[in-house]
């Protein structure tokens, strides 16, 4: 059996436990292998993307013992393209942090960024609820010791909002757990997928209790309103880097809703058909008029990028409540454009904030900033990304929605609320930036300048950018990329198929211990 | 037994609930320890209750409980602890960081 499909659970696993011990190494030492672990990781998950993109779902059995009764990993071209996501996002957002050299130095902080990492990549892997819940559990207690780096008060208090309320919903998590394996007796994906169709009316509203209370869960990950309240603060007091890496963790929360409900409460799936439906498109598009007027409202640019990434989980969200396979193909493209592009905003309004001494990252009159020229064009690109404006791939993301939602009974709210919050989000960002680079005061005499951001703080987010580029010049690809990982999802038959093998066509009653 | 194990959830449940919404972290804490004892013997049911039977299965017994939810539990045990020992620590740097145990910092 190839092992290839476990390598990114096990080497930020190793790379992490090792790191744990490295308190002793020399800073450089410690950057160095981090650093190589992150792309070695990246390599694993072009390698990952690649053989899926043209061949089948990989299966990794882990022991060997067979799905539905071993834990299995799958990899298809949904899980595989945001592994390639998450590692460059990881990469540059590593980068920037040995760069800065604020948050590296930290004797801890590559060590939980590797265990982050691990729990963020076994969530896209893993092929059952149980395994989904660990993963979780791995990336939240990692993301609370990442936010609460530093130990300033507002990041405190943001972090025990955030821990209570993802210890409730993981007390939620279990207890939809517990539901549908009451009634169902598995947990695997695929095996649910058989079972959950052939459940008998006594014990179909337990299942659909359980699916909803996991519909809850995922919604406080991905912060769907009205349970993502606690994001824009606890994203806003993050460090840079760490925020930076965080607008993959709602995207994980995104991942579970699409994973969990075309496959197993599609459709096909009897008196559970569809069961998500009616709850997700309106709390969707609640989120993306809030988020919206969110940035609007926002007086400071780190809270800002907070809400940006609540107003791009609405949107996303959005998408993925058409429940169709154009709609999945949007929100798989844009998942990948609008965490490439708030990881990158994270970066940029750091470095504004680091370039204006007596402001930081507020919206006020300040002195002008001694390499406004520089920053400013980086914070212009981003914003055109964030604000889904041609030529970048935010408009793609964009029209593929709402391309995706025009057969929608729905279609003219979700156009106009589309549309409109994307022009709030636009205006916020003309505000902002012109309140920060052109109403300047003259500077105090005598202040120190703050010294030019080095190349490699530079190079970070404008690797992303580049990437949101190549989102758009190899755009043709990116989107027939994204509408076969959609048709996978549309037709759950090649998953199953590929996970519990052919003959296990009917479902299997002797094992079931009812 | 079952109306037993239901009405024992049920009230670690609600006295977990009333414990959640309270303003200082403390209480706070034990609502989610309460909580979580609460969901560990739901997930524990949800291989059926039975008793004076063999703990996994044996030749010629035919009405067994489901061995998977209790691995379910112990792994959702150890998660669980974990993450109360981390709110735990959490909960005294808040008080000592913003002077207060409110759960929004400081003293009200």
């Amino acid at each position: 059996m190839n092992h290839l499909p476990i390598a990114p659970i096990l080497l930020p696993l190793i790379a992490g436990s090792v790191l744990l011990l490295s308190t002793r190494w020399p800073a450089t030492a410690r950057h160095a292998f981090s650093l190589a672990a992150v792309v070695a990781q990246l390599a694993v998950a072009i390698t990952l993307l690649v053989t899926v993109t043209d061949g089948p779902i990989r299966v990794y059995a882990l022991g060997g013992w067979a799905p539905p009764f071993g834990i299995v990993l799958v990899v298809d071209r949904l899980a595989a393209a945001l592994l390639v996501l998450t590692a460059i996002v990881a990469c540059a957002s590593l980068l920037y942090a040995v760069a800065r050299d604020t948050e590296a130095a930290a004797p801890r902080f590559h060590a939980l960024f590797q265990f982050q990492l691990l729990g963020i990549q076994g969530a896209f892997l893993t092929g059952d609820l149980f395994n989904l819940f660990v993963f979780f559990e791995v990336l939240l207690i990692a993301s609370y010791a990442l936010l609460l780096h530093g130990l300033a008060a507002d990041r405190v208090r943001a972090a025990l909002h955030v821990v209570v309320l993802n210890l409730i919903g993981s007390a939620l998590f279990l207890l939809g757990v517990a539901l549908i394996y009451g009634v169902a007796g598995t947990l695997n994906f695929a095996d649910l997928a058989r079972v959950i169709p052939a459940l008998t009316s006594a014990d179909a509203p337990l299942a659909r209790i359980g699916a909803l209370l996991l519909l809850v869960v995922f919604a406080l990950k991905s912060a769907l309103l009205p349970l993502g309240f606690w994001l824009p603060r606890a994203y806003g007091a993050a460090a840079a880097a760490v925020a930076a890496l965080f607008a993959v963790l709602t995207k994980v929360g995104v991942y579970a809703v699409l994973r969990v409900y075309p496959l197993v409460f599609g459709p096909q799936a009897g008196e559970l058909a569809n069961v998500a439906e009616p709850w997700l498109l309106p709390l969707a598009l609640a989120t993306l008029a809030f988020g919206a007027l969110g940035v609007l409202a926002a007086r400071s640019l780190r809270l800002a990028a907070g809400w940006v990434v609540l107003y791009s989980v609405g949107s996303l969200l959005v998408a993925v409540a058409l429940f169709s396979a154009d709609g999945y193909a949007a929100a798989i493209y844009y998942t990948v454009h609008s965490t490439l592009a708030s990881a990158a905003l994270f970066l940029v309004v750091d470095l504004v904030a680091a370039d204006r001494t007596t402001a930081g990252d507020r919206l006020d009159a300040a002195d002008a900033m001694p390499h406004g020229a520089l920053l400013g064009s980086f914070f212009f690109f981003t914003a055109v990304a964030v604000a889904g404006v041609p030529p970048l791939s935010g408009f793609v993301g964009k029209v593929l929605i709402l391309d995706a939602a025009g057969a929608h009974p729905a279609a003219a709210l979700i156009w106009s609320s589309l549309l409109v919050a994307a022009l709030v989000v636009i205006v916020a960002f003309a505000r902002a930036g012109s309140a920060v680079f052109w109403r300047t005061v003259p500077a105090p005499a005598g202040a120190p300048a703050p010294p030019r951001p080095s190349l490699a703080a530079l190079a970070a987010p404008a690797a992303i950018l580049g990437c949101v580029a190549a989102l758009v010049i190899w755009g043709g690809s990116a989107t027939a990329f994204a509408q076969a990982a959609a048709r996978d999802l549309d037709n759950p038959a090649g998953y199953i198929e590929a996970v519990l093998g052919g003959d296990h066509a009917q479902p299997d009653d002797r094992r079931r211990l009812r | 037994m079952e109306a037993l194990f239901a009405i024992a959830i049920g009230t670690l449940t609600s006295c977990a609930v009333y414990l959640l919404l309270r303003a200082r972290t403390f209480p706070v804490l034990l609502g989610l320890t309460l909580l979580s004892y609460a969901v560990n013997l739901f997930l524990f049911a949800s291989g059926r209750l039975v008793v004076a039977s063999a703990p996994l299965t044996d030749q010629g017994i035919e009405h067994f409980p489901d061995p998977l939810p209790q691995a379910l539990v112990l792994t959702a045990i150890v998660i669980g602890f974990g993450m109360t020992a981390l709110l735990v620590v959490l909960a005294l740097r808040a008080i000592h960081a913003t002077g207060g145990d409110h759960v929004d910092g400081g003293e009200r």
